[in-house]
């Protein structure tokens, strides 16, 4: 229940974003997430933009187990 | 490019490395739960439950708001429901939970007007277009929804959309894990926490679990590699004898989760004790509609009388719930109890316990 899409968003006009869902258009209220602007990803739960999604953390995330594994994760980018 | 990265979360080499390295681990015996239906069929799904070393054992706890929704709660929604001009409105999950006497799917094939919404918004839409109708929200759901529920709240409130009604039985997840890990026969070593809850709360809602209690925390994310990580790390702290809270989901979860969200919740909502299915009345653990709200209140606009309720007989749903049952332990499972005719919520929720183990595992 607590499934939450992410999307990013094409097009804002007050609090109301454009956002787009694997290929599919939808609408998605920004009043939780008041700084969010267009090309950025978000979280979508229950029509409401509930959180950033940090690209940057997402990659960290894959350098810190690439190092826990002792692996080449970020080199075996998978199908 | 557009979430590519999502590729690494999945990818069968990088999910093979971390099984590897947990089968590399030689401390003692641990038991994580886990406690978003999210997580559950994860999983279930992917098949990390079998995959797992065998020292670590996997147990579902109340992690699926539509599971642990008390039947009085619905049995109220569904008087409410069969009120003459009201429009019954609620996520799609609950339809088919069966309550005390009839689930609303049969109270819609009875003659109450029941739809189910994708968000709150719509109902407050449907409450526009039918100023002659009372429409009623069910307020099923953690603090992921609750504040979309709050929005809405406020939104009908500041444009005098006076028929539009809410029930709340939101509940609030860390209450329900002190509640958990202060019951005498919780047999527990370490909490998978909730991703999308968190992102709302912030991972620091569960220091009291980890610091008072002594059991350790990782928020985590719904991909193989996110669910491996965290089982690597849970097993590390418990290892060095460490017991923190910890943040593996830091893509989706900021350290300090949504303050504007929890300022919104907590400006329309005020915390109530709770009634969960399995664990009883937990002080705290819920939300009703503050003074200001009340007018939206369906508590208090509709009187029901539920007096009759009572919990499903011969449904072990309360003990999957608490962890110390598996579905395969219930006599129903499988036999009586299917996805088709589902004798309790577990069996029923796209997140159930039951549903997880039904559909993937048996």
């Amino acid at each position: 229940m607590c499934l939450a899409v992410p999307a990013k968003i094409t097009e804002m006009e007050n609090q109301i974003a454009t956002v787009q869902v694997g290929g599919l258009s939808r609408q998605a209220s920004t009043v939780l997430l008041p700084d969010a602007a267009v090309g950025d990803y978000v979280l979508i739960h229950a029509g409401f933009a509930i959180s950033l999604i940090d690209e940057e953390q997402a990659l960290e995330t894959i350098r810190l187990f690439d190092e826990m594994t002792g692996g080449m994760a970020s080199g075996g980018g998978g199908a | 490019m557009p979430l590519t990265y999502l590729d690494e979360f999945r990818s069968a080499p990088h999910v093979q490395r971390l099984l590897d390295e947990l089968n590399e681990r030689r401390g003692a015996e641990l038991k994580i739960m886990e406690v978003c239906g999210t997580h559950t069929m994860a999983i279930s799904r992917y098949g990390i439950r079998q995959a797992a070393p065998r020292g670590i054992t996997l147990i579902s706890g109340p992690g699926c708001p539509v599971c642990v929704t008390a039947n009085a709660d619905i049995d109220r929604f569904i008087e409410i429901a069969m009120l003459p001009g009201v429009i019954a409105t609620s996520f799609g999950d609950m339809l088919r939970v069966p309550g005390t006497r009839m689930g609303l799917a049969e109270a819609r094939s009875r003659g109450a007007d029941v739809r189910i919404v994708y968000s709150p918004l719509d109902a407050l839409k449907m409450a526009r277009d039918n100023p002659s109708k009372h429409v009623v929200f069910f307020g099923v759901g953690f603090e992921t929804t609750a504040p979309t529920v709050a929005a809405t709240l406020l939104e009908a409130h500041e444009q005098g959309i006076n028929n539009f009604f809410v029930q709340s039985v939101h509940k609030l997840v860390p209450p329900a894990l002190e509640a958990l890990c202060s019951m005498p026969d919780l047999d527990i070593d370490a909490f998978l926490c909730p991703g999308h809850v968190s992102a709302i709360i912030g991972p620091q809602a569960y220091k009291p679990v980890a610091e008072e209690f002594g059991i350790p925390c990782v928020v985590a994310g719904f991909e193989p590699v996110d669910v491996l990580q965290s089982l690597i790390m849970l097993a590390a702290q418990v290892d060095e004898g460490r017991s923190e809270v910890e943040l593996q989901y830091s893509r989706g979860v900021r350290p300090d989760g949504n303050p504007q969200a929890m300022a919104l919740l907590h400006s329309v909502f005020e915390p109530a004790d709770a009634e969960w299915r399995g664990l009883g009345i937990i002080p705290g653990s819920g939300l009703t509609i503050g003074d200001r709200f009340s007018s939206h209140d369906a508590s208090v606009r509709f009187q029901v009388d539920v007096s009759y309720s009572h919990e499903p007989r011969g449904c072990i749903c309360g003990e999957i719930l608490t962890g110390v049952h598996t579905p395969r332990q219930c006599k129903m499972f499988r036999k009586v109890c299917t996805p088709d005719h589902p004798l309790g919520p577990c069996m029923v929720s796209s997140e159930g316990t039951c549903a997880a183990y039904y559909q993937y595992e048996d």
